[in-house]
Formats: structure tokens, C-alpha cells, sequence
């Protein structure tokens, strides 16, 4: 046996037992940093809980790994430091996503009513108290629901295109354009309507530019989410439907399509989530207004994120436009989280075979 | 170093369901116990309870002891690692590491456990791959990926990755399941000439397979799907084979059924 | 379910169906088989003339604009396209976009992927779905609410931490800081870091999740530690997606308007110091400077978007490139 097979054997002779920190170590040493953060904080006088919390983190790492290399040694104490990062990192990214959700519940129940919901700003000035986001919503509803009816049949067509039909050249850059437009930030999108739009066609802002720019970031999404569930229905269904002499068209219309219609319902619910949320394009080809449009087509319209936006921007620290703008931010973040919700809800009811 | 194991009154579970029940049985040191037993018998998770791989699982527990020599690996202060360190394992499937070459998957356990020379991990690499009869097949390539190899080549390297940490018992889980006829007859010399150093156990479904290679053959059974598998009986290999006490086990190994 | 589909060996149908299924099967025939691929290719094609348009109209506009710059367009440090005649540059803006962005990337994906490894290695199994569930929605909470709670919840709360990093790494010149409100880049940073964290917990939770168990069983069987294992089987597993999901983080955070107009107290300049307030990025520069601008102004405004178009182009390539080179990897060793 060479020396160093000797060694290994050596390692291996030692007992199976190793000296264990009990259970609860990882608890008390968190317990242990916190308090002796908050001690540093108090006594250095640091008034950011930011540093405190990240004086914590740092004791936690450290402690874990002096205490159970002390113990354990260095192999188990790299395991513990490990487990303890993960930790720490989780705990740091949940605080500034729990702290948005508190502080879009918190600020903005105040002024969040009956009355919000259904009044326009008018003639309130942003600074001054009142007024609501009747017009906001009914910009968001019009805008989001143009851009639906515009990308939803030309992404579905697309997805069908890839799926059913796409071979060669024409598919695989279909393929790779469609990749390219996901990547598209919304201000670009924006740009580009606004580029033909307003400066070639040389027409005004309208509910219906914006919709042309968020179907735009639309597209993409519903022809992927499509595309993912059309490739989901097997193939003997096809085939059956084509061997009983269905032509393809009817055997996609009849068969495929409402195979998958439970997941595409989904991939299109999570676009519109997702371009309800933009901003950026509105800004640029819809304005925004304080008072009631209801026509999509012509003139400046109001939008939700917009609204907050300029509630936030335009009122010069005014405490009644922020409380407008947490409202409308709760306004906004239900409205989303519902449609995600609602969605994922019928991902799990209609998931094809599992 | 092969060492002895002794189990008494094993009994594992999933979560609520009971996979085995109230086993006991012991492997001698420098030898080869083949586990047989139809699907679902609870032999592989038996199998994989002799080095705590089987808590791994969801919802995977124990009950009971296996002492290997005199301690057991179930014991309070024992710390899973350092036993699967001592008893490792061969899988169904060939799962070299297949981002690391060849010479790194070998050397990757000792890796784990300290720190060696150069030169001192070379001479176990090349120990070890000699010893899983390897070694003049792949010592051209040893900075090639290990999953570039044949199934039967990449076998052979998991059993040098297990052997190069110098285990007291090497375990394998069908370990020939996955490979052709050729392959299977190179795994199966290897593991007669590795019964000289290891105590080994093999869970196979080749019962020709557990007649070549083993001296003792234990057989699992269930009395029902979604009943525990239970120990029917343990004995040299030729008795099981020609002779078996239990009637279940004639009936198994004459093929009447499983 | 269709009824057709409960047969699947019926027998073929004769006669004329039988001829008419075998011109299906060759082709699009039948009208409404011509009609259904025309339109749906269409739809392909209409996808592909977007792009195109896209590429064109910002080009055009941009081109007439980049005739009249006095500037040059890469280095100047001065934003008046609406002068007579035009002086811009985007050098300010390309600095501001490119440092706040791989900031965010640096700060966000060691957290993300360690909350990705958390959710798929440590939490116990009961937490693990619901955090996971949790993630998923926080990435669907619009830019502008981020904005909002930046520019009102953490921008205060930065203040400490700025005087922090100013005493005791205020010497680099990097983190010095004259002490006015934290709406610099750093802050901008934070915030997009926040917001491209979800995503990328996602992409890598997939990856982790994709994990052969025989890859870690194999370790595990060396006697490896978790964290051991993470490091030998799951994470070279899963490099190549952890790179591709921080690109997807990146590109997010490049084109991110609302969130930095928001936080961001812009100036056209560059400093040294990401703390005090001041620089700008392309996205946020038009959405602030595009209520002020005239037409030439607003061109101008494209061309910045044309170029911050062009840099998530390539990004979001890089990170594709990455994902279809693994799919080859990844089916080889399969």
C-alpha cells in the first residue's frame, strides 16, 4: 500500500462519529447576531436598519463558521457557512419584496375607496386632495384590451405557424425574431410607434397608439406560451384526427386548439398582466390626462401606471398625490396579482395529463 | 479494511408507507451477498439504508440498527457523511460527474476528504482505475470528459471513483442492469477480484447473475403490493440455488413467479 | 375531447376520403387548408416585418437627427438636441446604463441564485413550493410600483447606508459621498436589482431543478457535505443556465425606465462616486426628456432608444447563444 493509500485508509479508521452541533445551534447563533447588531447599532448609533440588519448577516456567517469549525471542523463548517448564506440571502431579498407589498397595502388603503374607484381627477389639482382613477382605469381597460384583440390572433397564428406548419428557413427566423422581440425593452417599443406613429403619420397622442406599442411587447409572449402548449398535445391525437380524413385545418380548429386552450388562456392572461403594468409606452404615445376619455382612438387618455407615475412626478412632494399614487399602485398590484392568480388557477385546473 | 455489518430489526419507510420491515441479517467481511427478490421487494431500499443514502429520499426514515463492526450507523452522534464515506455506493445508471474528466472524477472523493499531493493522488487514480480494470483503456485519455466513455467504461470508472476513497464495503444497485452482455461479464470478474479488499452487496435482477458472483444470496419478498418487503431468507448462494429451505424461494427461483 | 380522438386505429377510410386524406397529408389543398396556412404564416411574416419596421423607422429618425449633430454622438457630454443647431451625446447615458445595470447583475444574482439553491436544496419541502409560488408572482409586479416604493420607501432608507459606505471606503472614490439625497446610480442599482431578482431566481430554479438525482447521489455517496454536493453536481450542471438567466436579469435591467426615473436625480455628467446623485441612463433620459422635446428633440431621444436597442439585442443573444449551446451539451451527456 502506498503512503498515501495509507493516509486515506487513516481518514477512514477515524470513528463514523463526528462532534455534532446540536440541532438548535443555527437559531441561537441568528438569535446571538441580531441582538448583538442591534447592541452595535445602538451603541455606535447607526440609525439605517439597513446597517444593523447587514451587521446581523455578517455576525451570522462568521459565527456559524467560527463556532463549527471550532467543533466540527473546517468540511462541516464550510456546509454550515454555506446553509447560512442561503439563509441570509433569502431572508435579504424577501425584506425589500416584503416591505413593497406592506407599503403598497399600508399607504395605500387610505385614500383607496368607492370614490377613488369611480371619479376622475377633473380639475383637481395634483396637489390638492381628492379626485380618483375612473379615467385611469377605463385608458388601462381600452388600451390592454386593444393590444389583446390586435396580438392575441396574430401571436396564436404565429404559434400555429411554428408548430403545426413551421419547417425551414421562414420558421427558424420567425423563431429567432420572436426570441429577439422579448427582449425589447418597452421604451423602444414606444419609440418605434411613436417614430411612425406621431412623427410620420404625424397623428396625435390616443389610447390606440399606446395599444399598438404594448401589443408589440405583447406578441412575443403569447406566441411562446402558445407555442409551449400546442407542442404539448401529443401527436396521436393529430394523427387520429388526420387518419379519420379531418382535414388539418378542422383537426387544429376542433382537436389541437381546445387540447390546449387551458394553457394558452394562461399564456395570454400573463401577458396581459404583464403590459397592464407598462408605463414607459403610454408615457411616450398616450400622455395622460385627468379627465375621461373613453375614446381610445383619438386624444390624450389616462392610464394606471401613468397615473402613478405622474401622481409621483408632477405634484412636487404634495402627500395627497403620493397617497393617490400608493392607491392607484394597490389599484394596479391587485388587478395584476388577480389575473396571475386567476391564471395559474387555470393552468392547474386544465393541466393537460398530470 | 472490509468490515462486517450486522442489521437487526430494520424497518424503513416513506414517509407513512412502510418499504421494508424487520430485517435482520448479516454480511460477512471479503465477501459478495447478492440481494434477489421480484420488483418492489424493498431491496434496493434496504440496500441504500447500509449507507444512509435512503434518508436522502423524501420522507425517508429508519428504524432499527446496522452495526458495521461494532458501531452503529444509526446511532445519535454519527454523522451520515463520514458513513457514506466508509460504505460506498455503485449505481444502476453510470453517473460519472459529466463536467469533470476522467482523472477528476476518480480523484473526486478523496478531494473531498484532504488534502493530497500531486503525486500521491495520482498514484491512487491510477491504483484505483487499475483496480476497476480500467486503467489501460482510459490512461491515454485521463483529461477527457468521463461521459464520453461506454456505458460499461463509464461503470467501471464509478466503481474506481468508489473504490479510490478505500471503502470498508462497497454496495451496488444492479449495477448491470443498464449495460450489454460484454460489459456486464467485465463488471462481473471485476467484482470477483474486489471481494479480496471490500465486503460487497449487490441487489441484482439476474438471478444467473447473483449464482456467478455471490457467496451468500439473500431473498426479499412482499405478501402484497403495498405491503413491506420483508427478509424471506439468507444462505450461502449454492443452497439457495439448488436447496432453499423456503418454499417462496424455490418458487422464485424456479420462475414461477417474478 | 374530440370523439375522433377515442379511435386512434380506425380503419382507413376508403374511396375518395381516402384520396382526399392522402392530399392533406401532402399539403395545403383544400381551401381551407390554403386559407388557415396563409393566414397563419402571415402572421409569422407580419411578426418578421415588425422586427423589421422597428429596426427601420428608429434607423430613419435617428439618421436625420445624427445629420444635424455638432456633437459627436458617442463621446459628447451635453443633451440639447432642441439647440439650433443640435449638440448631444450619449456617452453619459451609455456609462449611466451599462454601470447601473451590471451593478444590479453583480448584487442580484448571488442572491437569486442562492435563493434559487434555497427553494431546490434547503428549504424543507413544504416551504419550499410556496416561496417558489411567491417569487413568481413578485416578478409580475409592475416597474412602476417599484419605482414608486424606491423613490418613497428606499431612497430614505439609503441614507444610512451612504454614510456608511462614504466613511470607510469614501477613500476609493467611488463611494464618496457629499451628503446629498441618495438618488444616485447606486441607488438606481439597488432598485434594479430588486426588481431582475425574481426573474432570475426563476430561470435558475428551473436549471437547479433540472438536476439529474444521480448526479447528486453520486456525490452523496462520496461522502460529500450538502454544500459539497451543490458544488459538485448541481452547480457546473447548471452554470451555463445560471449565465444565461443573469443575462435575461441584465437585459431587463437595461431597457428598466420607470423604476430609474423614479429614484434617479439625473444630471448629464459623469462622476467618479456612484453616490452622488447624477448621471442618467438611456431609458430614463426619455421618458424624462420627452415631455420638454420638440420633434428634433424627440429624434434625438430615438436615437439613444435605437442604441440602447442594439445593446439589448446583443445581450439578449448572448444569452440565447448560451441556452442552445447547453441544449447541444446537455442532449450529448444525456
Amino acid at each position: 500500500m502506498t503512503h498515501a493509500a495509507a493516509r486515506a485508509a487513516q481518514a477512514r479508521r477515524s470513528t463514523l462519529q463526528g462532534a455534532r452541533l446540536p440541532r438548535w445551534s443555527p437559531w441561537a447563533i441568528a438569535g446571538g447576531s441580531v441582538v448583538a447588531a442591534v447592541a452595535v447599532g445602538l451603541g455606535a448609533g447607526l440609525d439605517s436598519r439597513i446597517q444593523w440588519g447587514l451587521i446581523a448577516a455578517l455576525l451570522f456567517v462568521l459565527g456559524t463558521y467560527a463556532i463549527a469549525a471550532r467543533t466540527e471542523g473546517r468540511r462541516q463548517a464550510r456546509d454550515r457557512v454555506a446553509t447560512s448564506v442561503v439563509w441570509v440571502a433569502f431572508v435579504v431579498a424577501v425584506i425589500p419584496l416584503a416591505s413593497l407589498l406592506y407599503a403598497t397595502v399600508k399607504r395605500g388603503v387610505k385614500v383607496f375607496n368607492g370614490y377613488f374607484l369611480s371619479h376622475s381627477m377633473g380639475v383637481v389639482a395634483d396637489t390638492e386632495p381628492g379626485g380618483g382613477i375612473y379615467h385611469a382605469i377605463i385608458g388601462t381597460l381600452e388600451q390592454v384590451g386593444i393590444a389583446t384583440l390586435i396580438s392575441v390572433p396574430i401571436g396564436a397564428l404565429t404559434a400555429i405557424y411554428l408548430v403545426e406548419y413551421g419547417r425551414g428557413k421562414l420558421a427558424a427566423a420567425v423563431t429567432f425574431f420572436v426570441d429577439v422581440m422579448t427582449g425589447i425593452p418597452s421604451i423602444v417599443a414606444g419609440l418605434f410607434i411613436l417614430s411612425f406613429w406621431i412623427l410620420i403619420l404625424d397623428l396625435g397622442p390616443s389610447g390606440f397608439a399606446g395599444s399598438l406599442a404594448l401589443s408589440i411587447l405583447m406578441m412575443p409572449v403569447v406566441v411562446r406560451s402558445t407555442e409551449e402548449m400546442l407542442k404539448l398535445v401529443p401527436n396521436e391525437l393529430r394523427e387520429a384526427s388526420l387518419a379519420l380524413g379531418v382535414p388539418k385545418w378542422r383537426t387544429i380548429l376542433k382537436v389541437v386548439l381546445p387540447t390546449s386552450v387551458g394553457g394558452i388562456t394562461t399564456g395570454v392572461m400573463l401577458a396581459i398582466a404583464r403590459i397592464t403594468g407598462e408605463t414607459a409606452p403610454v408615457l411616450l404615445l398616450v400622455w395622460g390626462t385627468g379627465f375621461i376619455n373613453n375614446n381610445p382612438f383619438e386624444g390624450a387618455q389616462a392610464s394606471l401606471p401613468l397615473y402613478i407615475y405622474q401622481q409621483y412626478a408632477n405634484s412636487a412632494g404634495s402627500n395627497a398625490a403620493y397617497d393617490r399614487a400608493w392607491a392607484a399602485a394597490l389599484a394596479l398590484i391587485a388587478f395584476v396579482m388577480i389575473l396571475n392568480l386567476v391564471a395559474r388557477g387555470i393552468a392547474r385546473w386544465k393541466a393537460p395529463r398530470h | 479494511m472490509a468490515k462486517r455489518i450486522d442489521v437487526s430489526g430494520l424497518t424503513a419507510y416513506y414517509g407513512s408507507h412502510k418499504a421494508i420491515e424487520d430485517i435482520s441479517m448479516t454480511v460477512e467481511p471479503r465477501s459478495v451477498t447478492a440481494f434477489i427478490g421480484p420488483s418492489g421487494c424493498g431491496k434496493s431500499t434496504f440496500l441504500r439504508t447500509l449507507n444512509r443514502m435512503h434518508e436522502v429520499t423524501t420522507g425517508g426514515r429508519v428504524e432499527g440498527k446496522v452495526l458495521l463492526d461494532d458501531e452503529d450507523l444509526y446511532g445519535t452522534h454519527v454523522d451520515p457523511v463520514a458513513v457514506r464515506r466508509t460504505v460506498g455506493m455503485v449505481f444502476q445508471r453510470p453517473n460519472p460527474f459529466p463536467t469533470m474528466s476522467i482523472y477528476d472524477n476518480v480523484a473526486a472523493g478523496l478531494r473531498l476528504n484532504g488534502s493530497y499531493k500531486k503525486s500521491e493522488l495520482g498514484d491512487i487514480v491510477e491504483k484505483s482505475l487499475k483496480g476497476a480494470n480500467l486503467w489501460n483503456e482510459v490512461k491515454d485519455r485521463l483529461n477527457k470528459p468521463g461521459s464520453g466513455l461506454s456505458g460499461g467504461q463509464q461503470q467501471r470508472l464509478c466503481i474506481a471513483r468508489a473504490i479510490a476513497v478505500e471503502p470498508d464495503v462497497l454496495l451496488m444497485d444492479e449495477p448491470c442492469s443498464a449495460l450489454d452482455p460484454i460489459s456486464t461479464l467485465a463488471i462481473e470478474d471485476l467484482i470477483g477480484e474486489l471481494k479480496e479488499r471490500f465486503t460487497i452487496v449487490i441487489v441484482t435482477h439476474n438471478m444467473q447473475q447473483a449464482a456467478r458472483v455471490s457467496d451468500r444470496t439473500a431473498f426479499f419478498n412482499l405478501s402484497a403490493v403495498g405491503q413491506p418487503g420483508r427478509l424471506i431468507e439468507i444462505d450461502e448462494t449454492e443452497r439457495i440455488f439448488s436447496n432453499p429451505s423456503v418454499q417462496a424461494t424455490e418458487d422464485y427461483i424456479s420462475g414461477r413467479f417474478g | 375531447m374530440d370523439t375522433t380522438t377515442k379511435n386512434p386505429t380506425a380503419p382507413p377510410v376508403p374511396g375518395p376520403l381516402g384520396a382526399e386524406q392522402k392530399r392533406a397529408a401532402r399539403g395545403a389543398t383544400r381551401p381551407g387548408d390554403r386559407i388557415f396556412l396563409g393566414l397563419s404564416r402571415g402572421s409569422g411574416i407580419l411578426l418578421l416585418l415588425i422586427m423589421a419596421a422597428i429596426a427601420a423607422f428608429l434607423t430613419y429618425r435617428a439618421a436625420i437627427v445624427l445629420t444635424k449633430d455638432q456633437g459627436n454622438f458617442f463621446t459628447t457630454f451635453e443633451w440639447n438636441p432642441t439647440m439650433d443647431p443640435p449638440v448631444f451625446g450619449i456617452a453619459v447615458l451609455a456609462f449611466g446604463t451599462v454601470v447601473s445595470s451590471v451593478i444590479a447583475m453583480a448584487l442580484a444574482v448571488p442572491v437569486a441564485v442562492s435563493i434559487a439553491l434555497f427553494i431546490t436544496h434547503y428549504a424543507p419541502r413544504k416551504l419550499g413550493g410556496p416561496i417558489a409560488y411567491v417569487i413568481d408572482l413578485l416578478a409580475a409586479v409592475p416597474s412602476i410600483v417599484y419605482g414608486l416604493w424606491g423613490a418613497l420607501v428606499l431612497v430614505p432608507h439609503m441614507n444610512g447606508l451612504f454614510g456608511w459606505l462614504d466613511s470607510y471606503l469614501g477613500w476609493t472614490g467611488i463611494f464618496e459621498w457629499q451628503g446629498g439625497a441618495p438618488r444616485s446610480l447606486l441607488t438606481a442599482s439597488v432598485l434594479l436589482a430588486i426588481m431582475i431578482l425574481p426573474i432570475i431566481t426563476n430561470v435558475s430554479r428551473e436549471v437547479f431543478r433540472q438536476v439529474p438525482k444521480m448526479q447528486e447521489e453520486a456525490a452523496l455517496a462520496l461522502g460529500a457535505t450538502r454544500w459539497e454536493v451543490i458544488r459538485m453536481s448541481v452547480l457546473p450542471f447548471g452554470r451555463s443556465g445560471v449565465i444565461s438567466a443573469s443575462m435575461l436579469g441584465l437585459g431587463r435591467a437595461l431597457g428598466e425606465t420607470m423604476a430609474v426615473a423614479t429614484v434617479l436625480s439625473p444630471t448629464f455628467e459623469i462622476h467618479a462616486s456612484l453616490l452622488d446623485p447624477g448621471g442618467g441612463t438611456f431609458a430614463q433620459n426619455i421618458a424624462s426628456k420627452f415631455g420638454e422635446a420638440n420633434e428634433q428633440g424627440r429624434d434625438a431621444l430615438i436615437a439613444s432608444g435605437l442604441v440602447l436597442f442594439l445593446i439589448t439585442l446583443l445581450v439578449n443573444g448572448a444569452a440565447r447563444a448560451i441556452i442552445a449551446r447547453r441544449k447541444e451539451y446537455s442532449g450529448a451527456s444525456a
